[in-house]
C-alpha cells in the first residue's frame, strides 16, 4: 500500500536519525517551513543543494475560460512558487 | 538563500543548544523527502505544499539541430505544488 509522507513522518525520521526529542524535531520542522516562506515572501529564491530550488514567480492577469461552460473570465494576477529539482534529485528519481 | 543560510537562520531564531543537531535535522528533513520521492510516494506538508512524482511516457522526439528522430525513454519527474497556507501568504 502506498502511504503519503507527512509532517509527522519527517519529525519521526529526525527524531530517529539525529536523536533529539520529538518536540524539538517538530520545532525545527516548523522553523524550516517558516524560514523558507519568509524568504519567498521577501522575493528571494531558496536554493537547497542536492535537493532543488524554490522560485517565486509573479503571474500577470490573463483571460481564461471556464472549460465547462466556455465563458471567458479574467484570471487575477498572482504569485506562485515553482520548484526545480536539482540534477542530483532528477538522477535519483529517474 | 542556500541550505547553510537556512541552518544559520534557524539557529539564530532560537538558541538551540546544539547547532550540529540543527544541521543534521535540516539534512534529514530533505533526505526524507527525497527517499519518499524515490519510492514514488507523495509528500504532503500541510500549510506548505506537496511534493510528488509524475511519469512521462516514452516518446519519439526530434533532435532540433539535425532533425533525426530520437527515442525518449519513460522518465519520472518531481513536482511541487504550493499549499493553501503558502498561497495565502504570498498573495496578501
Amino acid at each position: 500500500m502506498i502511504k503519503n509522507t507527512t509532517r509527522n513522518d519527517i519529525i519521526l525520521s529526525i527524531n530517529n536519525n539525529v536523536g533529539i526529542s520529538m518536540s524539538l524535531s517538530s520545532k525545527i520542522v516548523e522553523d524550516i517551513f517558516e524560514t523558507i516562506m519568509i524568504e519567498l515572501e521577501n522575493g528571494n529564491d531558496v536554493k537547497i543543494s542536492s535537493f532543488g530550488t524554490f522560485n517565486l514567480k509573479h503571474k500577470k492577469t490573463r483571460i481564461g475560460r471556464n472549460p465547462k461552460t466556455g465563458i471567458e473570465s479574467a484570471i487575477s494576477a498572482r504569485n506562485v512558487v515553482t520548484f526545480n529539482g536539482s540534477n542530483n534529485l532528477k538522477k535519483k528519481i529517474r | 538563500m542556500t541550505k547553510s543560510d537556512l541552518v544559520i537562520k534557524i539557529i539564530n531564531l532560537n538558541n538551540y543548544i546544539n547547532q550540529k543537531d540543527v544541521q543534521k535535522s535540516v539534512d534529514t528533513f530533505f533526505e526524507t523527502i527525497i527517499t519518499s520521492l524515490i519510492n514514488s510516494n507523495k509528500v504532503e506538508l500541510r500549510g506548505f505544499g506537496s511534493f510528488g512524482i509524475k511519469k512521462r511516457e516514452a516518446r519519439l522526439a526530434r533532435n532540433p539541430k539535425t532533425g533525426s528522430i530520437v527515442a525518449v525513454p519513460t522518465k519520472k519527474i518531481s513536482f511541487f505544488r504550493m499549499g493553501k497556507g503558502m498561497k495565502e501568504r504570498l498573495n496578501k
